[in-house]
C-alpha cells in the first residue's frame, strides 16, 4: 500500500518538454534535426491507403465467380473513374449484355474467382502531423516522425475535451474562485486560450465557441453541462477526438472547484504568451491527461524547476487536496501519518492521514482520497 | 514442466501481472493438504519509466520471501528450483492482463452462428472482443474494412461455414481482411496474427488470399457441423499466439516467459479454467463474476457448458460513469434508502471516473457505490444470459409436449433455479466492509432462485489457481475451497406468484449442534439464520433443511414440492429471501425506503444508526 495516494498532477514553471510526433503509417519526415518549428508547421506526412469499395461483379453480371476475370474490361492495377464500365458479360450469342460500373474513382486491387468480388481502392488520403509545440526538432525517426523539444511551463489537467490547439493566453476570471460566465466572453477573445477560475458554465462554453475562442482552462465543469455539450453521457474517460471547435482543459474535477492557487498564479504570470493545449484524456492503463504547454522564449532555458510533488511522497506538512466526499476539493496540510489501518465511517479499514484543512477544521481522511499539491 | 510428477510438487509460486498490480502467492503442501501460505504484491512495471514486467514480479516475490521466510530468489534474482527445505519453489506459473490484456477481433459468416462461435472461442480464451464482423451484420463491406483497419487488434479469429458447406462467404471475409491490411496493436515489425478456423474446403482459398498480408494459422473448424462447436483448437491457438506475438512484444515478457514452468495465460482465461474445473469436479452449476475498475467478466457453467462474457465498459472506477449512463439514475437510486441531489451525484460519479483510486469514506458514499455495483453486475449478467445460449441455427427435435411450450432457438443456458454456486470477485465485493454487503449485492444483482451458495474470492487468486489447475488440479481445488473462497452462506429464494399468498414457505433447519430452527417465511420478508463453519475442517458447516413452499411456489423441485437438502453456512449464514421472484421493489417511494431499510436491517448490512441519520 506504499502507493496508496494519488500523486499530484504536474504543474511546473519550467521544464523540458519533449513530444514525439509520429505518423499513423510510415511516410516522409519533412524537417531535420535542429529545425525550429511553430505549432502549425507540418513535420511529417504520409498517405493512408484509400477506402476500399468491394463490388460483387459475379452477382451483377449474373455469371459464376470463376468467369468474372474473363468478363473484366480492366485488369488489376488499372485506374478507373467513377461510373466507368469495368466488366461486361454477353449471353445468348451476344444478344443480351450486362455491365458493371465502378462506384468510385480508384484502382482495381483484386479480382476474386472464388467470390466473384472486385475490390476497388480509392485515392490515397493525405495525412500530416504538425509540430504542436513551438520548439526545435531534436530527433528524427526515419519515415515515422520526429521529436520536438522545448523548454516551457507545463500544467497537467485532470480531464479535457477536444484535441491539440494553440493561442495566446488571456486571463478572464478575476481570481481562481470566480465562475466563468457568458458575460465574460467577448469577441476580443477570438483565437485566444482563456483562463477561468472555479467553473465554466455551459452558456459561457457555447458563447466561447461562437466567438472563436481556441481553448478554455478552468478549475471545474458540471457533468450535466458536459452531457448537454457533448449530446451524450460520457461513459468512459477517453476523449480528444471531439470536434466541437474548442478545447477544454479542466484542472481540478467535476463540479465547482477553485483552480489550485499555484496553477492559477502560473497561468496568470504567462498572460499574453503562446499556450499549446490538448484536451485528450485517457484514464486507463497508459494514462493520458490533458495539458497546457507554454513554450519559453529562447535564452530562458536552464535548470528544471520540477515539482516537489513528483520527488517526495506524503509527509507531515505536505499540502494536499481532498479528492472525494465529504471533503471534496478542500485543501489542507498533513499533520500526522499514522501507519496502522483505521476504520472509516463506511467501516472500511484503510490507511489514513490527519489533516488540518484551510478553514482550520481537522479531519481524518483515507490516503487514497487525497492528492499532493505542489508548492 | 521439469518432469515433476504432481505428487512431487510441494511448493508452488504463482503470479498474476495485472494492469496496475502484480500479485504473487505461495502455496505449500503441509499436513496432508495444499494451503496458501502468504501473498505479496507490487506495482506492475510494464509501462515507462520501468518498461520491464519482471521488476514488478521480482518485487512481489521479494514480499512473499519476506513474509514467508522462504528464500526464492538467488543473488542474481533467479528463481531457485526445485524446493529444498526452506529454499526455492518446485514450480513457478503466471498469468497476465497487463498492457490491456488480449484484444481480438472475430469474424464469421452468420452473426448468430459461426460468428458467435468464434466470439465464444475468443472470450473463452480470455480475450476482449473488440468487434464481431459478420457477413450479415448489416454493415456495408467498406464500413467493415474501415472498422478492421481502425481497431488494430492483437489478433483476428476468422471462422465461417460448416465443413463441406459453401465457401464463398468465408472467402469474402478473408478478402475484406486482406483489403483492410490490418496492423497489430503493439509493434510494427511483424504481421498481424490471423487464425482461420472455418470451413475446411475454403482453407486453400483463404490461405491464398491472406498469407502474404498477415501471419496466418489454420486450425480445425470451430463449427464443423451445425449441431456442434469445436472451440478447443482455436482457443489453444489463441493462447499460443498470445505468448508468441502479443506477450513477446510487451516489455520484459520474453524474459518472464523463460522463468515460468507453463505458458503464461491471459488472466480471464485462467479464471474461467478454475471455475470450469470446480464445476466439473463437484458436479455443480456455477456462476463467477469479476467486477473490476474497467470491465466486468461473467463466467458460467450450466449443463457442463462453459461460457464467459466481458462487459467491456461496466466497472467501478474507469467505467463507473458508463454504468450510470447505461442504467440511468433512477435504477441506481432505487437501491438507496435516502435522497441525494442529482447534479451533485453526477459530479461525484465523474470524479470517481477521473480519480479511480479513491475509496468511499462516508456511509452514504458506500451505499451509493454499492448501488452502482448492483446495477453493473445486473447489466453484465443480462449480457451474459443472452450470450450463454444453446447453439443457434440448430434444428431441434420436438415432441408433442413441446408444442405447447414453443421456444425460440438460442435459448439461454442460464438457469437460476439449477444454479448451485455464485462466486463474486473484484474490489467492491471482496473488500466490502461487511460480508453481508457482498451477499446482498450478489442477491440483488443476480436474483438467485431456490437454493444457491454464495461466496467471494478473498484476494483474487482465481487466476493463479486457474493455471495451477492445468498441472495440479488437487492443489488448485484445495486452495480454492479453503483459502481463496470466503463462503458467505446460502440464499434460499422461493419463486412464483405471490398473489393470495401470506407465507411463501415453512422451513426446518437441523443445525450442526442438534438444535432445530423452525419457522415460516412471509411475503416481502428477509431473514437471516446464523450458520458458520465446521471447527475441525474449517469448511462451511452444514444444516439439514426441509423447505416446504406454498402450493404455487418453487424452491427447486417444482411448485409446492417439499425440498430436503443440506444447506451450507458461511460468514453470513442462511439468507431467506421472501421478496419474490420475479423481484420488484415497491413503486411508492416511502414504502420502498422503509422496505430497503427493513431488509438491510434484517441482514445487518449497514450500521443501523448511521443509516437512520442519512434518512
Amino acid at each position: 500500500m506504499a502507493h496508496a495516494y494519488t500523486p499530484g498532477l504536474k504543474v511546473t514553471g519550467k521544464t523540458l518538454i519533449k513530444k514525439r510526433r509520429i505518423l499513423p503509417l510510415k511516410g516522409e519526415v519533412i524537417v531535420k534535426i535542429g529545425d525550429k518549428v511553430h505549432p502549425d508547421d507540418a513535420v511529417a506526412r504520409t498517405e493512408l491507403p484509400g477506402n476500399v469499395e468491394p463490388t460483387n461483379v459475379a452477382n451483377i453480371l449474373g455469371v459464376p465467380p470463376e468467369d468474372v476475370s474473363e468478363c473484366m474490361l480492366k485488369k488489376i492495377g488499372d485506374k478507373v473513374n467513377k461510373e466507368e464500365m469495368i466488366a461486361k458479360s454477353k449471353s445468348f450469342f451476344g444478344l443480351f449484355t450486362s455491365s458493371c460500373r465502378a462506384k468510385i474513382d480508384g484502382t482495381i486491387e483484386n479480382v476474386s474467382s472464388i467470390t466473384g468480388q472486385v475490390l476497388l481502392r480509392g485515392a490515397p488520403i493525405p495525412v500530416e502531423v504538425k509540430a504542436y509545440l513551438e520548439g526545435e526538432v531534436t530527433d528524427v525517426y526515419p519515415r515515422e516522425g520526429v521529436e520536438v523539444k522545448c523548454w516551457g511551463s507545463f500544467v497537467q489537467g485532470i480531464f479535457g475535451i477536444g484535441g491539440e490547439t494553440h493561442g495566446e493566453i488571456k486571463v478572464v476570471s478575476k481570481d481562481n474562485k470566480a465562475v466563468l460566465d457568458e458575460k465574460d466572453i467577448t469577441p476580443e477573445l477570438k483565437g485566444k486560450v482563456i483562463i477561468g477560475g472555479s467553473l465554466v458554465t455551459a452558456a459561457a462554453l457555447n458563447k466561447a465557441i461562437a466567438v472563436g475562442v481556441r481553448g478554455i482552462v478552468v478549475g471545474g465543469f458540471n457533468d450535466k453541462d458536459l452531457r448537454d455539450f457533448l449530446g451524450y453521457d460520457l461513459g468512459v474517460a477517453i476523449t480528444g477526438n471531439e470536434d466541437k471547435g474548442i478545447t477544454l482543459v479542466v484542472t481540478e474535477g467535476f463540479g465547482q472547484i477553485n483552480m489550485a492557487d499555484h496553477t492559477y498564479a502560473l497561468l496568470k504570470s504567462k498572460e499574453g504568451c503562446l499556450a499549446c493545449i490538448n484536451g485528450a484524456t485517457q484514464i486507463r492503463a497508459g494514462v493520458i491527461r490533458p495539458e497546457v504547454v507554454i513554450p519559453l522564449a529562447e535564452g530562458k532555458m536552464g535548470a528544471d524547476e520540477g515539482t516537489k510533488a513528483s520527488s517526495h511522497g506524503l509527509e507531515v506538512g505536505s499540502p494536499i487536496r481532498v479528492i472525494r466526499h465529504p471533503y471534496f476539493g478542500v485543501i489542507g496540510k498533513v499533520t500526522n501519518l499514522p501507519s496502522p489501518l483505521q476504520k472509516l465511517e463506511s467501516e472500511s479499514m484503510a490507511r489514513v492521514l490527519e489533516v488540518e484543512l484551510e478553514d482550520g477544521r481537522r479531519a481524518v481522511i483515507p490516503r487514497a482520497n487525497v492528492e499532493l499539491l505542489e508548492e | 514442466m521439469k518432469g515433476l510428477k504432481p505428487e512431487d510438487i510441494k511448493v508452488i509460486l504463482a503470479t498474476d501481472c495485472g494492469s496496475t498490480t502484480t500479485k504473487a502467492i505461495l502455496i505449500e503442501y503441509r499436513d496432508g493438504e495444499y494451503r496458501l501460505i502468504v501473498r505479496g504484491e507490487a506495482p506492475t512495471t510494464v509501462e515507462a519509466p520501468f518498461e520491464d514486467v519482471t521488476m514488478g514480479v521480482l518485487n512481489a516475490i521479494a514480499e512473499v520471501e519476506e513474509l514467508s521466510g522462504r528464500k526464492i530468489l538467488d543473488e542474481n534474482n533467479k528463481i531457485l528450483s526445485p524446493a529444498k527445505n526452506n529454499i526455492g519453489t518446485d514450480i513457478y506459473i503466471s498469468t497476465s492482463s497487463a498492457g490491456g490484456g488480449l484484444q481480438m477481433m472475430v469474424a464469421g459468416v452468420v452473426r448468430s452462428m459461426t460468428a458467435e462461435s468464434a466470439e465464444r472461442a475468443a472470450l473463452g480464451a480470455g480475450a476482449i472482443v473488440m468487434d464481431v464482423i459478420a457477413s450479415n451484420d448489416k454493415r456495408l463491406p467498406h464500413q467493415q474494412i474501415e472498422r478492421i483497419r481502425h481497431l488494430r487488434p492483437d489478433m483476428i479469429l476468422l471462422s465461417g461455414g460448416i465443413d463441406g458447406g459453401t465457401t464463398t462467404h468465408v472467402v469474402e471475409l478473408a478478402e475484406l481482411i486482406a483489403a483492410a491490411d490490418p496492423k497489430p496493436r503493439l509493434g510494427t515489425g511483424y504481421h498481424l496474427p490471423v487464425i482461420y478456423a472455418g470451413n475446411i474446403n475454403a482453407r486453400e482459398a483463404v490461405i491464398e488470399t491472406l498469407q502474404k498480408k498477415v501471419a496466418l494459422d489454420v486450425v480445425e473448424n470451430i463449427r464443423p457441423v451445425l449441431e456442434r462447436e469445436n472451440l478447443l483448437p482455436a482457443r489453444e491457438k489463441i493462447h499460443d499466439l498470445f505468448m508468441e506475438h502479443v506477450m513477446a512484444q510487451a516489455p520484459g515478457y520474453s524474459h518472464l516467459m523463460s522463468w515460468t514452468d507453463t505458458p503464461i495465460m491471459p488472466t480471464p482465461g485462467a479464471v474461467g479454467l478454475i471455475i470450469k474445473t470446480i464445476a466439473d469436479i463437484e458436479g455443480i452449476e456455477a456462476v463467477g463474476v469479476d467486477i473490476g475498475g474497467a470491465t466486468t467478466d461473467v463466467f458460467s457453467v450450466f449443463q457442463g457448458v462453459f461460457n464467459r462474457t466481458v462487459s467491456a465498459n461496466l466497472g467501478m472506477s474507469y467505467s463507473v460513469s458508463n454504468v450510470f449512463a447505461e442504467t440511468g439514475l433512477p435504477n441506481v437510486m432505487r437501491w438507496v434508502p435516502f435522497e441525494m441531489d442529482e447534479r451533485d451525484l453526477r459530479n461525484r460519479v465523474k470524479n470517481k471516473m477521473i480519480r479511480p483510486t479513491t475509496i468511499p469514506q462516508s456511509l452514504n458514499e458506500l451505499v451509493f457505490e454499492q448501488a452502482i455495483a448492483k446495477e453493473a453486475l445486473r447489466l453484465a449478467f443480462i449480457q451474459h444470459k443472452s450470450f450463454a445460449t444453446v447453439l443457434k441455427g440448430v434444428q431441434q427435435q420436438r415432441t408433442i409436449a413441446d408444442a405447447f411450450e414453443q421456444t425460440a432457438g438460442g435459448q439461454t443456458l442460464v438457469n437460476m433455479m439449477t444454479l448451485n454456486m455464485l462466486i463474486g470477485s473484484g474490489g467492491v465485493l471482496s473488500h466490502a466492509p461487511r460480508r453481508q454487503q457482498a451477499a446482498l449485492m450478489l442477491i440483488d444483482a443476480f436474483l438467485p432462485e431456490g437454493v444457491t451458495r454464495l461466496a467471494v474470492d478473498s484476494i483474487f487468486m482465481m487466476p493463479q489457481l486457474g493455471v495451477l489447475s492445468t498441472i495440479h488440479d488437487k492443489a488448485a481445488t484445495e486452495v480454492f475451497n479453503k483459502d481463496c473462497l470466503i463462503h458467505l452462506g446460502t440464499c434460499i429464494a422461493p419463486v412464483g406468484e405471490l398473489k393470495n399468498t401470506k407465507d411463501l414457505m415453512s422451513y426446518r433447519f437441523e443445525m450442526p449442534d442438534g438444535s432445530v430452527i423452525e419457522d415460516k417465511l412471509g411475503v416481502g420478508e428477509v431473514k437471516l439464520v446464523k450458520l458458520g463453519f465446521d471447527e475441525k475442517s474449517s469448511l462451511p458447516a452444514k444444516a439439514k433443511a426441509i423447505l416446504n413452499p406454498a402450493k404455487n411456489l418453487d424452491v427447486g423441485r417444482g411448485k409446492g414440492n417439499k425440498v430436503e437438502t443440506e444447506i451450507s453456512g458461511g460468514v453470513v449464514g442462511i439468507i431467506l429471501d421472501g421478496r419474490g421472484r420475479p423481484f420488484q421493489l415497491p413503486e411508492d417511494n416511502s414504502t420502498r425506503v422503509s422496505k430497503l431499510k427493513e431488509w438491510m436491517g434484517a441482514l445487518d448490512v449497514y450500521d443501523k444508526s448511521g443509516l437512520e441519520k442519512l434518512a
